[in-house]
């Protein structure tokens, strides 16, 4: 455990670091952040003694720095300071062995079996051991790094500082680097401080950041908490946003390239639509921003080819990943750049419809197999397997929608969708009341984000007004052209 | 392990090859017998054990405590140019010495060892002078910075040193002849002479070996390891300048010897302050022994200065590593 408290410090009499208090707990680890010249590198520098604190104290296991001797306080305290290869040439293993100076005490110490363990065990945990016997300057950067990580974890001490451990290291070594040392603290108990440059890596792997801004401390706690857009755009001087990383509950960031401004956007017009007897398809020169429950690439993205595909009534539903990906592949579209979904009515019947609006125009498009429609509030008495009935909708707005809008846009023609089939008196068989829609409905939000932003999509706005009225029409067109077929 | 094992091997055979090969070529044949039978020829005898014996062993001292040193120095300094000799420690170490012949100083206490003493102080006022200096010029002390206020402070002294001996007329001419470095005619008094500051140096850097190692990558990140940095350095300085004022003062400045054998040792043993400091001792004696032969055999009956067989092998090898040094990228200096 390591507690600063009221810190100042730098070179000389210009004091760059500036009353900074924090405490990091044994097993935890504190991210460092800020921009080029916050006092990163300094604080680190300052905590660690290399350079003077004109104020403030530093404990390591509640005793002031000061107190011990070089050579204890290196037992205890471990640093990483960004190196460089020397002049001359130590092998990996000569380098690693340097770390065990502060245990070898005495004229004659010998190396002993504890110093050989834990230079083997930091040559594997950096995965460094078959460079073992190479020398230093046939390594690459990336490989030198983790020699001089691999050289910090040989002194097993209870706290190590690192300044920019991943520097110079590819996507695959950043992640095994910060995963050992995540380990290390997680199961030995290792204190870390660490300096990162890069906002998403220190929220994955930190417990805890701080956020320098000009030498002071700007925020401190748990990464939500100090990675807020507004927060980071101030110290960095940068447009950001933030977004939840996948898999764990951890903030991520991404800067927004003021170049964002002039970047192309589409305009789609009815031609653009083509209809064959397998699909009906949607193909713009700029990708769209897109939400849907589409069966291929759904959830948010940006994609430029979307695909209502018609499938034979008894089509094998078990593996549809697997065999949209072989259709895509053998009629030669973009697997990554096109959205899909699928429906057993032929295309011939589907309904598509242009309207105006003040801010641009708005498509929809709309495939609807109402055989099977099902009322949602009755559902639960059901116990049979979903099979395909699937009205698929298609809303692509020439426009600019916030998130918010996006999801209000998903709910707006959802509701239109279910008002189309009350006024077609559309029904639940086995319920007979009337239908909310089918078991597997698909809808899909697409637009161009072009023009001014539209902050909400809900049913008495601009949009949300089209959306309604241009679900509805064509749903209930759809919902003939089905009656009249069958 | 067994690799390290070699290394001792081969440096203390060829030591002694060296040396028997020091006391038995010659104008006057050694035979063997003499060693041990001294009246088996009594003019050999003398030759072997007034002469040339000590003669090889001042050589072989003076190598060892310019090797030591100029390892010691480049540890130090992460340079690998840094020798006694290139640093102007030599030209100290020389003025300490000449200014006691030229005053006729004999300090009390020390008696014989009066000048190895007051070259050393020489050689540890210069070595202050000349880091001072060069860290004001560039305060990260590269390479080239410091070798070239090495040359500055080498020839400032060695007008000191002419000075002096245009002043003091003829008796110091001799000094002139002893400054190109040489180790003849010295005796068993100038082996005494020098052995405690040979011992007492080489215990001194021996004694700051691990902490050599860690120097390596820096001050700072010794201190992150634990190492007294200040105190290590001034270990070292002391003990380098020690070697190198005990050297100069019994056998004049011999260039490049810390230069060129412990770089041949790293080259082909590594750079393990544990191993290259006992390693450049040996092969420094070596070398010198060797030197000093070739010195008095090469243009018999005539005599070379030793400094100048030392320089002619030692320039080429300079020119090596700086080039070598400066064209490898990645590695800074």
């Amino acid at each position: 455990m390591i507690t600063v408290e009221h810190l100042s410090g730098g070179y000389e009499d210009v004091p760059i670091v500036k009353d900074v208090s924090f405490t990091v707990e044994k097993g935890k680890i504190l991210g460092i952040l800020g921009p080029n010249g916050s006092g990163k590198s300094t604080l680190l520098k300052v905590i660690s003694g290399i350079l003077p604190a004109t104020a403030g104290t530093v404990l390591v296991d509640g005793k002031n720095i000061k107190s011990y001797s070089p050579r204890s306080l290196a037992q205890k305290m471990a640093v990483l300071p960004q190196l460089h290869a020397n002049a001359f040439s130590n092998t990996v293993r000569e380098a690693i062995s340097l770390g065990r100076y502060p245990h070898q005490t005495g004229f004659f110490s010998h190396w002993s079996e504890r110093d050989e363990q834990a230079v083997q065990y930091a040559m594997e945990q950096t995965g460094v051991t078959r460079y073992e016997h190479t020398s230093m300057e046939f390594l690459s950067g990336g490989e030198q790094q983790r020699v001089f990580v691999a050289q910090a974890l040989a002194q097993t001490a209870e706290v190590l500082l690192l300044d920019e451990p991943t520097n110079h290291l590819d996507i695959a070594h950043q992640r095994q680097i910060l995963d050992m040392v995540r380990k290390e603290a997680m199961e030995c108990g290792l204190t870390v401080i660490m300096v990162l440059h890069d906002m998403n890596l220190a929220s994955l792997y930190c417990d805890e950041l701080l956020l320098m801004d000009n030498g002071s401390v700007r925020a401190l706690g748990a990464p939500h908490k100090v990675l807020i857009a507004s927060q980071i755009e101030e110290v960095y001087q940068a447009r950001v946003t933030t977004y939840a990383h996948p898999e764990i509950p951890k903030p991520q960031i991404t800067m927004m390239p003021s170049s964002s401004e002039y970047q192309q956007r589409a305009v789609v017009e009815k031609s653009d639509f083509h209809i064959t007897t397998d699909y009906i398809q949607l193909k713009t020169n700029v990708p769209l921003k897109t939400v849907s429950s589409a069966v291929h690439n759904p959830g948010i993205g940006w994609y430029d080819c979307f695909l209502n595909r018609s499938v034979a009534g008894d089509y094998v539903v078990s593996d549809v990943q697997q065999e949209v990906m072989v259709f895509l592949q053998r009629e030669q579209f973009s697997p990554t750049s096109t959205v899909v979904m699928l429906t057993a009515v032929p295309t011939q019947l589907y309904a598509l419809n242009e309207y105006s609006a003040p801010f641009g125009s708005v498509f929809v498009a709309v495939t609807a197999g109402v055989g099977n429609a099902v009322d949602v509030s009755r559902t639960h008495e059901r116990q049979d397997t979903p099979y395909i009935g699937t009205i698929n909708t298609w809303v692509i707005i020439n426009g600019c929608l916030s998130e918010e809008a996006f999801f209000q846009a998903l709910m707006t023609a959802n509701e239109a969708k279910t008002k189309a089939l009350q006024a077609e008196n559309i029904r639940d068989h086995r319920s007979d009341t009337i239908a909310t829609g089918t078991a597997t409905d698909s809808l899909l939000i697409a637009a161009t984000q072009k023009g001014e932003e539209m902050r909400y999509g809900g049913p008495i706005t601009n949009i949300g007004k089209i959306i309604g009225k241009g679900v509805y029409e064509t749903t209930v067109q759809a919902i003939h052209n089905y009656k009249n077929n069958a | 392990m067994s690799k390290t094992v070699l290394a001792y091997m081969t440096a203390i055979a060829l030591l002694i090859i060296s040396i028997w090969c020091g006391v038995s070529i010659g104008s006057v044949h050694i035979p063997l017998e003499v060693i041990w039978n001294k009246a088996a020829d009594e003019t050999a005898a003398n030759i072997l054990w007034k002469i040339r014996l000590p003669r090889v062993l001042l050589a072989g001292l003076v190598g060892a405590s310019l090797a030591i040193a100029g390892a010691a120095f480049q540890g130090l300094l992460k340079n690998p140019l840094a020798d006694p000799y290139t640093l102007g420690v030599s030209s100290g170490a020389s003025v300490g010495a000449v200014v006691t012949l030229f005053f006729g100083i004999s300090l009390p206490v020390v008696g014989l060892y009066a000048l190895p003493t007051l070259s050393m102080v020489g050689a540890v006022l210069t070595m202050i002078a000349v880091m001072s200096f060069a860290r004001i010029v560039d305060r990260s002390l590269k390479m080239e910075t410091l070798i070239l206020t090495g040359v500055i402070f080498s020839s400032f002294l060695g007008s000191l040193i002419s000075l002096m001996i245009a002043l003091s007329g003829e008796e110091l001419r001799q000094v002139i002849g002893w400054l190109l470095g040489s180790v003849s005619m010295r005796g068993w008094p100038y082996v005494q002479m020098i052995t405690p500051f040979v011992v007492i140096g080489s215990i001194l850097l021996w004694t700051q070996r691990r902490e050599l190692n860690v120097l390596l990558y820096g001050e700072e990140r010794a201190k992150h390891l634990g190492v007294n940095v200040k105190r290590s350095k001034y270990l070292i300085l002391i003990g380098g300048s020690m070697l190198t004022g005990a050297a100069v003062a019994v056998s004049g400045t011999i260039g490049f010897v810390g230069l060129v054998v412990p770089h041949m040792t790293r080259m082909i043993w590594g750079s393990d302050h544990r191993h290259l400091l006992p390693l450049s001792f040996l092969n420094g004696a070596t070398l010198l022994i060797i030197c000093d032969l070739v010195a008095r055999t090469i243009i018999v009956p005539r005599e070379l200065p030793i400094g100048v067989i030392t320089a002619f092998i030692g320039a080429p090898v300079f020119s090596y590593i700086f080039y070598k040094q400066r064209r490898s990228k990645g590695v800074r200096v």
